[in-house]
C-alpha cells in the first residue's frame, strides 16, 4: 500500500471514529445531568453534582406511573406483534403462492409512511368507529407498525433454512406439535428473538404515533412531553440512563449466547 | 429448479390455504390498522370544502412546506456525509470488531427519542457546552441563542436518523465481492477511482433506502421543533400534532397530510432518477 492511500485510510478511520463521537455526546450528557441538581424547573443547564434523582428516581409519581404503563403496553405489544409477524414470515418464506408481492408490499408500507400521517390517519379511525382511545387504541396502534418489523427481520433470518427437515421429522413419526417443538421453533427462535426485543424497544420508544391515539393515558414518552410545559426533572434522565443499561446488557448477553452457541457448532 | 420444488414451496391445490391461514391475522390487523385509516383520512381531507382544502393546505402554508422539506433533504444530505464514511470504514476496514462497531452506532437510540430530545436541548442551551465556545470563539454574539434557529433543528434531525442511514449502506457495502476492489489496483486504477466506478455504483442501493429511511421520517417529524427550535422553525408535523385535537381543523390537517405524502412520493421518484436506482422501486 503506497504511503498516500495509508494516509486517506488513517484520515478516513479518524472521521468515521469522531461521528462515532458525535453519537455519543447526547448520550453522555443524558447520563451526566441525571447528576444535576437543576437550578429551576427545566433540567436543561448545567448546576451542581448531586444523587437526589438516583436516591430518588420514583419521586414523581406520574413519571413511574406512565413508565409502568409502557412495559405493560410494550409486553402485549411484543407478544401480539410477535405471534402476527412471525406466522406471516413463516407463511411468506415456507411458500411460494399467488398474492405474495400483494402482501410483501403491504408489510414495507408503514415502514416507509411518516408517523404522524400514519397516528393522524389510525385516530380517524377511531373517531369514525366512536371507540374512545386509551390502552387498547395504543396496543392496536403498537401492534400495528411493529407487525411489519417483526415480519422483515424474522423473514430475513430464516430465509435459506431447509424446511424438508420438518418433513423428515414427520416421516420419523413425529406429530404436528412435536415437529413443530422440536424442528421448526429451534429454527425461527434466533430471528424471533430478535424482533421480539426490537419490538419491544420499538413500542417503549413510540411518542408520535401514540400522542395522536392515547387518549387520557399516559406512556412514558407521552408523560415527558406533557410534563415538559411545566417541568423535566433529572429523574426523566436516571430512566433514560437505566433504559440504556438494561439494552446494553441485553445486547452484550445476546453476543455472548451467540458466540457459544457457533464455538459449540465447530 | 428441481430441487427447490422439492421444498414444500410448490403446494398441492387442496393445501393452497395453508400461508392464507398463517397470514390472516396478520393481514388483518394491516388492513383494517393501516389501510382503512388511510381511505378515511382521505374522506377527511375532502370534508366541508372538497378540494378546496388542498388548495387552502398549498396557500395558507406557502412557507411551512417548502421549509419543511428544505430542513428534510438537508438533514439528509449531512447524514450521508456523516454516514456514508462511518459505514464504510466499517464494512471495509471493521475485521473483527464490524459487529462491536454496529452495535455501537445503533446502542445511543436506545434510550428514548424524547430522552434524546431532551439532551440536544441541554447541548445547544444557552448555558450549554456548544453556544460558550462559539461564544468564545466570537463566532456568534454574546446573547445570539442557538436554540430557535434553523441549524438547531436541522443538526438534531440528522443526529436522530443518523443509523438508519450507516445500517443500510452498511449491508450494501459489505456484501460487495472483495475480488472486485483488488481487480481496481491490479488495473492501475488509482484508490479514488476504484471507489468511484466500482465500491459507490454498488453502493447505491444502500445509500437509496438509507436516503428514504431518514428522509421520510424526518420530513414528518415535530419533535425536535418541539424541544430545539422555535415557531419560526414549524414543521408540517407540528402543524397536524399541535391542531388536531380540535375537530374543525381535521378536513384541513388530513389535506395537508396527503399533500405531505405526495410530495415525498415525488421527491423518493425523482431520487430514484438521479441515483438510478429506479428498478428499486
Amino acid at each position: 500500500m503506497s504511503a498516500q492511500r495509508r494516509w486517506v485510510s488513517r484520515l478516513l478511520d479518524g472521521y468515521a471514529g469522531l461521528v462515532l463521537v458525535f453519537l455519543f455526546i447526547p448520550i453522555g450528557l443524558m447520563v451526566v445531568f441525571s447528576f444535576n441538581q437543576p437550578r429551576g424547573q427545566r433540567n436543561y443547564e448545567w448546576n451542581k453534582f448531586s444523587l437526589n434523582a438516583w436516591k430518588d428516581p420514583f419521586k414523581y409519581p406520574e413519571l413511574k406511573r406512565a413508565f409502568l404503563k409502557s412495559l405493560e403496553v410494550g409486553g402485549l405489544v411484543t407478544l401480539l406483534a410477535g405471534v402476527l409477524g412471525t406466522l406471516m414470515a413463516l407463511a411468506l418464506v415456507k411458500y411460494r403462492f399467488r398474492g405474495k408481492g400483494f402482501v410483501d408490499t403491504l408489510i414495507v408500507l408503514p415502514l416507509t409512511m411518516p408517523e404522524v400521517v400514519m397516528g393522524f390517519s389510525l385516530l380517524t379511525l377511531f373517531v369514525n368507529l366512536k371507540w374512545t382511545t386509551g390502552f387498547w387504541t395504543i396496543v392496536i396502534a403498537h401492534v400495528m407498525f411493529c407487525v411489519s418489523y417483526v415480519a422483515t427481520t424474522v423473514k430475513a433470518r430464516i430465509r435459506g433454512f431447509d424446511w424438508r427437515l420438518e418433513e423428515a421429522a414427520a416421516d420419523l413419526g413425529a406429530g404436528p406439535i412435536r415437529t413443530f417443538a422440536r424442528v421448526t421453533f429451534p429454527i425461527i427462535a434466533p430471528g424471533v428473538f430478535a424482533a421480539a426485543l426490537l419490538t419491544f424497544a420499538l413500542s417503549l420508544d413510540d411518542f408520535t404515533i401514540t400522542y395522536f391515539n392515547s387518549g387520557r393515558v399516559r406512556t412514558f414518552p407521552v408523560e415527558v412531553f406533557t410534563q415538559k410545559r411545566s417541568r423535566v426533572p433529572a429523574q426523566i434522565n436516571v430512566f433514560g440512563t437505566m433504559i440504556l443499561l438494561a439494552a446494553t446488557t441485553i445486547a452484550v448477553t445476546g453476543v455472548l449466547i451467540e458466540r457459544r452457541r457457533q464455538r459449540e457448532r465447530v | 429448479m428441481a430441487d427447490k420444488a422439492a421444498l414444500s414451496g410448490d403446494l398441492q391445490p387442496s393445501r393452497r390455504w395453508i400461508p392464507w391461514a398463517l397470514m390472516v391475522p396478520g393481514l388483518v390487523w394491516l388492513l383494517v390498522f393501516f389501510v382503512i385509516p388511510m381511505v378515511s383520512l382521505g374522506k377527511l381531507s375532502l370534508e366541508h370544502g372538497g378540494f378546496s382544502n388542498y388548495q387552502h393546505a398549498f396557500s395558507d402554508y406557502r412557507e411551512l412546506i417548502p421549509r419543511t422539506f428544505a430542513y428534510a433533504i438537508i438533514a439528509t444530505g449531512i447524514c450521508i456525509v456523516l454516514g456514508y464514511p462511518l459505514a464504510y470504514v466499517i464494512a471495509m476496514r471493521g475485521g473483527k470488531r464490524k459487529n462491536l462497531l454496529l452495535a455501537l452506532v445503533v446502542l445511543p437510540f436506545f434510550t428514548t427519542y424524547l430522552i434524546r430530545a431532551i439532551s440536544w436541548r441541554i447541548l445547544l442551551g444557552d448555558r450549554g457546552p456548544v453556544t460558550r465556545v462559539l461564544h468564545n470563539l466570537h463566532l456568534i454574539g454574546q446573547d445570539t441563542s442557538i436554540v430557535g434557529t434553523a441549524p438547531a433543528v436541522i443538526g438534531a434531525l440528522s443526529y436522530n436518523f443518523l443509523p438508519f442511514m450507516v445500517l443500510p449502506i452498511y449491508v450494501s457495502l459489505e456484501k460487495i465481492d472483495r475480488k472486485l476492489l483488488e481487480a481496481g489496483p491490479d488495473l492501475y486504477a488509482s484508490g479514488w477511482r476504484t471507489f468511484r466506478k466500482v465500491t459507490l455504483p454498488l453502493s447505491l442501493p444502500g445509500l437509496f433506502a438509507g436516503s428514504l429511511l431518514t428522509f421520510i421520517p424526518a420530513s414528518g417529524d415535530f419533535i425536535n421543533v418541539e424541544f430545539v427550535g422555535s415557531d419560526a422553525q414549524r414543521m408540517i408535523g407540528n402543524v397536524v400534532a399541535n391542531n388536531f385535537v380540535k375537530e374543525q381543523f381535521r378536513p384541513g390537517l388530513s389535506a395537508l397530510s396527503f399533500v405531505l405524502m405526495a410530495l415525498i412520493l415525488i421527491g423518493v421518484l425523482l431520487y430514484a432518477r438521479l441515483l438510478g436506482t429506479e428498478e428499486l422501486i
